[in-house]
């Protein structure tokens, strides 16, 4: 970890040569320094200039087009404005009764369900004032039963649910005894569908289990670091294409426990807006200084790297003794990618590192499920510190480091996780190596191949069937992760109830997770979904659509007879 | 917008249409989640605002657009009789 000056390497000769054939809107009279030395139009993205407004902000205009190999479309739809308008008077209707609640509640003359001050408490600063708990009062309990809804078997295509009922308005639930039979499961994160409890996977994990055990019963420091362990972590190695992986138990603690032992006072760590709270949590626990860059957005990032190398720490003006760049693979709220060639170029031009959350994206991008990577076919050795976790796509629990061999014999030693946290158990690690393998196709049979390329046709049948219905959609063409604008604070509970009358069990999003106004339903699709329950549930898509005015779209619906072209997946190239 | 999507779906009568534009309204205005007494308070007080505004325009619209009209006609129709006055 150098300290670097960067003022007198960035001459013009040097920019110039080291990205050619990039089709950059540069005019050679930009190139004039101006008196504090600072030079200016240097920029690797400059601001594409758009002469008209456009009602879709399509992103797939790229000035550094040669870095990308297939075309990257994203979009995310304006917000029409007379929804936007609706969506606040909502809101406001919403608040004046909620504050008529809390008058009543306030003067008794309402019995009052919720956490309250006691009495000797009540002449300092209060505890529930502020809007987050008023929201939750109000606003969040009254359709507070499309969440936390209880689960009775395998997190599969299809689920069983408990039947329950409140008689106070959601304050109580009871269960009723009774079980809601196969529903379509579009909120779990099972990308690749080994959430199961038949198959290679659970016969090794029972094995394993009556080998091992099920606990560990210590750190991996002391006693806790199992044979199987060492087996995991050289296989995850070999998988990202990386020297050397640690993993760990929890895939939250992963980031917010390494991120303090990377970085530190002194550091610059620049994130993205729509990082998770994970991520954040690290990096605030660091200590280092943190910039904000807009989301997925190069010009914004590339303007806070040159002015942290140019000015330095804020009041000694030293150089930053690391700059580190935080972002993730897919963002599971917008269902957007990372824009990671752009990322890779900056980082090496200006000397930053880069650390890849991709928690949602490996197995379920790119052509052999290897993550992000592998899906803009880059080299792994360019990402300094690739993070993921089993969750989503593995079918198990934890998360995991990749990187360079010193970078992870020195986390080995330092990181609060391997100190303190109890390694994974035992079943867990056999379930990760099984379907490791099997993605892998190291078990002989095709059945992670096949996964795969099911996921990606899935992911683009769905993406496509629901925008020609009129639905707005957010994020990346190719990505699992499907949000589905709502909007209006109504809907959020009308949307969940009526999808489970259906028979499909769908997730709802509102605030705080999201913008106020821009509250939605995100779908997660999984590679166990056949043709026929994905058409089941885009008829109940449609139709609950109709029922509750959700197509707000307003680009041209396309003839039918030109898009039908066979199941287009990307790996059929 | 709202007669587009209404012909998609098959209402079997007028009963059912009405019922259904209903539930928009208490969707887009997000009545929906409420109990029944805090809809009953929202209804009667919007039905009651829009029943004053009824009975105003009812009493004062037909006045206020005669005297405008005199206004008007008092303004065009005085100007030749003067000018007519004038020259004789």
């Amino acid at each position: 970890m150098s300290s670097r000056s960067r003022l007198t390497k960035m001459t013009e000769s040097s920019a110039n040569k080291l990205l050619n054939g990039d089709a950059c809107n540069r005019t050679i009279n930009e190139k004039k320094s101006s008196k504090n030395g600072f030079v200016k139009s240097h920029c690797l993205f400059q601001q594409p200039h758009k002469y008209r407004r456009t009602v879709e902000k399509n992103q797939n205009v790229t000035p550094s087009s040669s870095l990308y190999k297939k075309p990257f479309v994203e979009s995310f739809e304006e917000t029409p404005l007379l929804v936007a308008v609706l969506t606040y008077m909502g809101y406001g209707i919403l608040t004046i009764f909620g504050y008529l609640r809390d008058f009543l509640r306030h003067w008794n003359i309402e019995k009052c369900h919720v956490a309250q001050e006691r009495e000797e408490q009540k002449d300092f600063v209060p505890l529930y004032q502020d809007f987050e708990n008023f929201y939750t009062r109000n606003l969040y309990m009254r359709i507070r039963d499309n969440w936390n809804r209880p689960i009775c078997s395998v997190p599969g295509a299809k689920i069983d649910l408990v039947d329950r009922v409140s008689h106070n308005y959601n304050w109580t639930f009871e269960h009723t005894g009774k079980v809601v039979k196969d529903v379509i499961n579009l909120g779990s994160y099972n990308y690749l569908g080994f959430a199961e409890n038949t198959g290679a996977c659970v016969d090794a994990s029972i094995e394993v289990t009556q080998k091992y055990g099920v606990g560990v019963g210590s750190t991996r420091c002391e006693m806790g670091n199992m044979d199987i362990h060492e087996e995991l972590e050289q296989l995850v190695a070999r998988f990202l294409g990386v020297e050397s992986a640690m993993t760990f138990g929890m895939g939250f603690a992963t980031n917010s426990m390494n991120i303090p032992v990377l970085t530190g006072k002194g550091c610059l760590i620049l994130s993205d807006e729509l990082n998770h709270a994970s991520l954040v949590l690290g990096v605030r626990l660091s200590g280092s200084t943190i910039r904000v860059f807009k989301h997925n957005n190069m010009q914004s990032l590339e303007k806070m790297l040159r002015d942290a190398i140019v000015h330095g720490q804020p009041r000694t003006h030293r150089p930053w003794k690391k700059i580190l760049i935080v972002v993730e693979g897919i963002y599971s709220m917008e269902g957007s990618i990372v824009r990671l060639p752009e990322i890779i170029a900056l980082k090496k031009r200006y000397k930053a590192y880069l650390y890849l959350d991709e928690a949602h994206s490996i197995g379920a991008l790119g052509p052999n499920g290897r993550g992000v990577v592998d899906y803009f076919d880059l080299d792994s050795k360019d990402v300094d510190i690739m993070m993921g976790t089993f969750t989503k796509s593995f079918g198990a629990s934890g998360g995991y480091i990749g990187g360079k061999k010193e970078l992870i014999d020195y986390l080995r030693h330092h990181s609060h996780s391997a100190l303190y946290a109890t390694s994974m158990p035992p079943p867990v690690v056999q379930q990760i190596i099984t379907s490791m393998k099997i993605i892998m196709g190291e078990d002989g049979t095709t059945l992670g191949a096949d996964r795969i390329r099911q996921l990606s046709e899935n992911t683009t049948y769905f993406r496509r069937k629901l925008h020609d219905m009129g639905f707005i959609i957010y994020g990346n063409d190719h990505s699992p992760v499907v949000p589905m604008m709502l909007y209006m604070p109504a809907k959020i509970g009308a949307f969940g109830r009526e999808m489970l009358k259906r028979n499909i069990g769908t997730v709802v999003v509102g605030f705080p997770a999201t913008p106020i106004i821009e509250s939605r339903a995100r779908f997660c699709l999984s590679a166990l979904h056949t043709r026929e329950m994905l058409d089941t549930a885009l008829q109940a898509i449609s139709e609950v659509g109709e029922l509750l005015q959700l197509k707000y779209s307003r680009h041209q619906q396309p003839h039918p007879s030109l898009e039908w072209t066979s199941e287009d997946s990307q790996l059929q190239d | 917008m709202i007669c587009a999507s209404a012909c998609k779906m098959n209402f079997k009568n007028l009963r059912e249409y009405l019922a259904w534009l209903y539930y928009q309204y208490l969707l887009i205005t997000g009545i929906y989640v409420l109990e029944p007494w805090e809809k009953s308070i929202f209804n009667s007080i919007l039905f009651s605002a829009i029943a004053m505004v009824i009975y105003t325009s009812y009493v004062f619209v037909p006045i206020h657009v005669r005297l405008a009209l005199e206004f008007f006609s008092g303004l065009f129709g005085g100007q030749p009789e003067s000018t007519m006055a004038l020259m004789n």
